[in-house]
């Protein structure tokens, strides 16, 4: 039973592919340690050049906003990734089951039934702890979804999200044209992603839940990677499936309600680190994959608010810019590849 | 060995499976056949844990593989589908080594790294081991999937179709290594064929179904008979000695 080498045509790829491997060439531990060292680069610009007048004062604004930063880029970047894995579509991100839309909702709700003040009166510890809870609630129940009757699945899952994202979106909208444009000038502002003016208290409680839940997550990792084989190999390979599916969706929508009731709602941002993550890994494995899409989302916020400010002297949103960016990039991908 | 026993698996108000009971033994090869829809696929998934049977019971060397824990039940019996759409780009060492996730959750131990040597030396896949899959042949990726159940070390295999897509020539190399797998390593394996010719030539068992129920089964002198097949394919079958060996013909 000897298998000879495959013949002439069939070699050609190998070749090719051996070359390209030579080519792309650096370790997967090296481009970790480049990501980070650009992270730690713009980290430190952001956090101490350019500072003008009281270095206490200014430090310490910066050093708030920077938490919040690692606090979103850790939570959109891990919770994508993850909800990719567990959705096998790296076009997808979580925001597809409706967070947005339930946290644009509650914000409408809020101003249209008690006026523009409330949205300020009410923030503070007890209205982000709800919020998320809220949120997490919201996916719970689609959970209900996925493992009540026959025609369960995770495609129905996303489908129901999408529909009812879509239900609150236009009640919203139909509620924000009753408002008075002051009102609505007020609401406005909560409806994007805002990283500067998250209140220190948050912090910890943020960080917290964020430690613990990447720990939960990070113990999975190699888990994880059996995920992306499929269902059916992942079962024959000792994953009870459905168990592990619930977990991480939970986990899932724990980080991104966190981070949307922290600092608003963003749709690409968590797609583009998923994405500059896997490009810059080269390599499918969680252990590698994970910290890298959060070294590039820190580098993302940071980097990206050190350049707007201090290049552009701009003053503007930076979520508006990658979430521009970032549906640009989701644009292009998707024109490219042909298809979902 | 393994002991179905009343498994029926219904949708809604179709049953395509059962009640259907019976033993495997351990050891050699053992082929499923039948007609199309006779429920083979449904029957081996059951038996692999990938289908959840509306009643019955499995047990594989008295483990209830629906009760058990699924990491224990993957160091006892592996199973692999027709069809495998992987959304990583995965090389074939690097699929083959998810073999090992059973029993090393992961972070690989030097045994683990033999085990994958092994695996790929016993398909020589060896020099394909840093491809992606995405740059094989369809035979290759067959082997490289097998590879992987190689890897995983179980007593048993399963396998729906390995056949599935094959030429001539990879179809005899596929079967003479999965006949390899249960001489020289001591596998028990059972797999889907459709051919009942390669059944004959490679099993020491067939089990044929049809519409849902076990129809015949036995060793492979004892189904080789016309009348057997004739019944079970719902089809004339004629059987000729060729080189020693009885052959169907069923063309006409």
């Amino acid at each position: 039973m000897s298998d000879t080498p495959m013949t002439a045509p069939s070699l050609a790829p190998t070749s090719a592919a051996l070359t390209k491997q030579a080519r792309r060439g650096m370790p997967v531990a090296a481009r970790l340690a480049v990501a980070a060292a650009l992270a730690a680069a713009s980290v430190a610009a952001f956090l101490l050049l350019f500072i003008e007048g009281s270095f206490d004062f200014a430090f310490e604004r910066r050093l708030t906003v920077f938490g919040t930063m690692v606090v979103v880029a850790f939570a959109q970047a891990v919770a994508t990734v993850v909800f990719q894995t567990i959705t096998h579509n790296r076009l997808l991100t979580p925001s597809i089951m409706g967070f947005d839309a339930v946290y644009i909702l509650m914000q409408t709700l809020l101003v249209s039934v008690f006026g523009g003040r409330v949205l300020a009166a009410t923030d503070g510890l007890p209205k982000l702890i709800t919020q998320t809870l809220l949120m997490v609630a919201f996916t719970m129940l689609l959970f209900g979804w996925l493992f009540s009757g026959r025609r369960g699945s995770l495609h129905v899952l996303l489908l129901v999200g999408v529909v009812l994202g879509l239900a609150f979106r236009s009640l919203s909208d139909f509620l924000q044209r009753l408002l008075s444009p002051a009102e609505y000038d007020v609401l406005s502002t909560r409806l994007f992603g805002r990283l500067s003016t998250a209140e220190p208290e948050y912090l910890p409680l943020a960080g917290g839940v964020c430690l613990v839940v990447g720990a939960v997550i990070w113990w999975r990792r190699y888990r994880l990677d059996t995920l992306l084989l499929g269902q059916e190999t992942a079962t024959n390979l000792g994953i009870t499936h459905k168990r592990e599916l619930t977990v991480l969706l939970l986990l899932v929508s724990v980080l991104i309600a966190m981070s949307t009731a922290l600092a608003g709602p963003m749709t690409f941002f968590g797609f583009l680190t998923a994405m500059l993550a896997y490009q810059f890994a080269g390599t499918h494995r969680h252990l590698i994959v994970l910290p890298m899409a959060f070294l590039i989302g820190l580098i993302t916020l940071t980097g990206g608010q050190f350049v707007m400010e201090h290049v552009f002297y701009a003053s503007g949103m930076l979520t508006v810019v990658i979430e521009f960016l970032g549906g640009a990039i989701f644009l292009a991908h998707l024109l490219r590849k042909g298809s979902l | 060995m393994i002991e179905f026993t009343d498994i029926r698996k219904s949708y809604g108000q179709d049953t395509v499976l059962g009640p259907v009971s019976g033993q495997i033994p351990a050891g050699g090869v053992t082929s499923l056949v039948g007609p199309n829809g006779a429920g083979k696929s449904t029957l081996l998934t059951i038996i692999g844990r990938l289908t959840e049977p509306t009643s019955g019971r499995v047990t594989v060397d008295g483990l209830d593989v629906h009760r058990a824990k699924s990491q224990e039940v993957a160091r006892t019996l592996s199973v692999l589908r027709q069809e495998n759409h992987f959304t990583a780009r995965v090389t074939v060492r690097e699929l083959v080594a998810f073999g090992r996730f059973p029993h090393s959750r992961g972070r690989l131990t030097p045994a683990c790294v033999a085990k994958i040597d092994e695996a790929l030396e016993f398909l020589h896949l060896g020099d394909l081991q840093h491809r992606h899959l995405d740059q094989l042949s369809g035979g290759q990726r067959q082997r490289a999937y097998v590879a992987m159940v190689v890897a995983q070390d179980t007593q048993y295999v399963l396998l729906d179709e390995p056949l599935n897509n094959l030429d001539m020539k990879h179809s005899v190399r596929m079967m003479g290594q999965l006949r390899r797998a249960a001489d020289e390593l001591g596998k028990t394996v059972v797999l889907i064929v459709h051919d009942i010719n390669f059944a004959a030539t490679y099993s020491d068992r067939i089990v044929a179904l049809r519409e849902g129920q076990i129809a015949a089964s036995g060793t492979v002198d004892a189904m080789m008979r016309a009348e057997v097949l004739t019944e079970v394919f719902d089809t004339p079958v004629q059987i000729h000695e060729v080189d020693g060996n009885r052959t169907a013909v069923y063309f006409r």
